[in-house]
């Protein structure tokens, strides 16, 4: 049985800055992993090297049990990057951009299929996008671009989201919306992997999350609560590399 | 304009505005959409260094603006890749190298004179050979974007999640640079190579004032690159302007009056809601 992702030892340099410092990380089909941390802890880092976006300068990474420059089956797999517009310096309509996260399922001389057509259709519906389909993504909010940018990876019906800060932005309506959305997803057998500083209506779909400080997993367990339960039974603290820093975490 | 496809130069000049208005503005659009909008023009000063090797070396200069635009593309694209930080001055190196480069070998090869005819442009003097090449190099960039569309499209929207979809990104943006150059070659002959750009940037710049999605982009743009050329073409021979920069100026023309439409439509749009 292959795991989505496992990183074992994982150190990225950027700039010859040490950006991630050996993290091990396993992550379990059926997992919704929260990653968190304040805001350079290396947590975008960390997701893009998961998926083979920046190359290790240590340690190695699988995707389904293959190093990301050997894995081929990537329509398994939908990434919401973390950006703060969908991009492109000439008008694309929100259901284009949409429809744009079906490429890894498509072939060069298979035309848009109707299947193609009602997974984009139930994307857009997903994140209250519908009745705007034939806008310009571009002209759209910052919180309603970041809905189009979870409408593509949902397009593309893979097995693992890989998403960072995918509610940033986002109003608590459409995180609502989200949230329902990922429950159904993980109730497939989907597996999630989501950076965010607030959990928000996501926070009871949460298996697991890890802490990022400076590029370490400084700590790793339950999903934090916002009162202080790390008494509760399955709370295991994992403080491997920086015991002294814990307090102010999850503060 | 009927009496005059009667001149088989004029009959020749017409076929090939036809085919850079469709090509330059279809290629200019995923370069525009890649933020790239300038790329077109480093491309035409190395191109240029092409043309001087032709005219030292007495052989085709359309057919080694091609191998050198192509290789410039490629160099680009491996700069663009490599250095984060100053790739526009390494870029900017390679455009005056290139400029340098043609009209030294140029003037090496006594005919500068010539140079002027392919900086810019003198559609009116493409004979039947360079007329084949233009088509095929249009046909050729038509096919590929046809082929490859909706892997650009990703592309040039955002590369991290073209890569993550598993595209060969790094093939891709050969063949979009590569595809660019050979754009630029077609256009070379018609609007010359300081004012290439142009083709591929302004019937973009044009269409994206009324329209909402990609698709729609792609086609206007098009249609504002054919009556450009072929429209500034027709002016040209009429007051024995030089057609290369009315063809530009006519585009330019249609990009205010596009400007001045889109505010209007977008008025009417809010007010009707
Ligand atoms: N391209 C880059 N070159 C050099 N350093 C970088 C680069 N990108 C990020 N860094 C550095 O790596 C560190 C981690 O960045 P990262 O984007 O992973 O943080 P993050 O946890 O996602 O932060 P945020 O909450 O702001 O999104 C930061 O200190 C940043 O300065
Ligand atoms: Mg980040």
């Amino acid at each position: 049985m292959t795991v989505p992702f496992r990183m074992t030892g994982g150190e990225v340099r950027l700039d010859r800055r040490p950006v991630l410092r050996g993290v091990d990380l396993t992550v379990e089909p059926g997992e919704v992993l929260a990653v968190m941390g304040p805001n350079g802890s290396g947590k975008s880092t960390l997701i893009r090297s998961l998926l083979g976006l920046i190359p290790l300068s240590a340690g190695r990474v699988e995707l389904y049990g293959v190093p990301p420059a050997r894995f081929r089956d990537w329509k398994r797999v939908g990434y919401v990057p973390q950006r703060l517009s969908v991009g492109g310096g000439v008008p694309a309509t929100v259901r284009e951009v949409v429809s744009s996260g079906r490429i890894a399922r498509q072939s060069r001389f298979r035309p848009f299929s109707a299947a193609d057509r009602r997974a984009v259709d139930r994307a857009l519906d997903a994140v209250g996008m519908a009745d705007r389909a034939r806008d310009s993504a571009q002209e759209l909010s910052g919180g309603q671009q970041q809905r189009v940018l979870i409408a593509r990876a949902l397009a593309g019906e893979p097995d693992v989201f890989v998403m960072d800060e995918p509610t940033a932005g986002v109003d608590a309506a459409s995180q609502e919306t989200l949230a329902r959305t990922l429950r159904e997803q993980v109730a497939q057998g989907r597996t999630v992997v989501l950076v965010a500083h607030e959990l928000g209506p996501m926070e009871p779909l949460i298996t697991r999350s890890v802490v990022l400080e400076d590029g370490r997993i400084a700590h790793e367990g339950a999903p934090p609560r916002p009162r202080g339960e790390c008494a509760r039974p399955g709370h295991d603290h994992v403080h491997p590399h920086a015991p002294a820093e814990e307090p102010h975490l999850l503060s | 304009m009927i009496e005059l496809l009667s001149y088989d130069f004029l009959r020749r000049a017409l076929i090939a505005a036809v085919l850079v208005g469709i090509a330059a503005p279809a290629v200019g659009t995923f370069i525009v959409q890649r933020r790239l909008a300038l790329l077109g023009d480093g491309i035409g000063h190395i191109a240029l260094t092409g043309v001087g090797l032709g005219l030292l070396t007495r052989t085709s200069p359309t057919i080694l603006a091609l191998v050198v635009s192509a290789l410039g593309a490629v160099a680009i694209e491996l700069l663009r890749v490599r250095t984060r930080t100053g790739g526009d001055v390494a870029l900017a190196l390679l455009f005056y190298g290139g400029l340098a480069g043609g009209v030294l070998f140029a003037n090496l090869s006594g005919g500068s004179a010539n140079l002027g005819s392919y900086l810019f442009g003198s559609i009116s003097s493409v004979g039947t050979g360079d007329l084949y090449i233009i088509a095929g190099l249009a046909v050729a960039v038509i096919v590929i974007l046809a082929l490859f569309g909706r892997e650009l499209f990703v592309l040039c929207q955002d590369e991290e999640v073209a890569r993550a979809s598993g595209l060969p990104v790094r093939f891709l943006s050969l063949l979009i640079a590569v595809t660019a150059a050979l754009t630029v070659v077609v256009a070379m002959r018609a609007v010359g190579l300081l004012l290439v750009s142009a083709l591929m940037v302004v019937p973009v710049a044009a269409a994206q004032q009324l329209t909402r999605g990609f698709r729609a982009t792609i086609g206007l743009a098009v249609v504002v690159g054919v009556v450009a050329s072929v429209g500034g073409l027709w002016v040209s021979v009429d007051a024995d302007f030089a057609p290369g920069p009315t063809i530009v100026l006519l585009a330019m023309a249609v990009f205010l009056v596009a400007v001045g439409t889109g505010r209007l439509v977008r008025m009417r749009r809010t007010d009707v809601k």
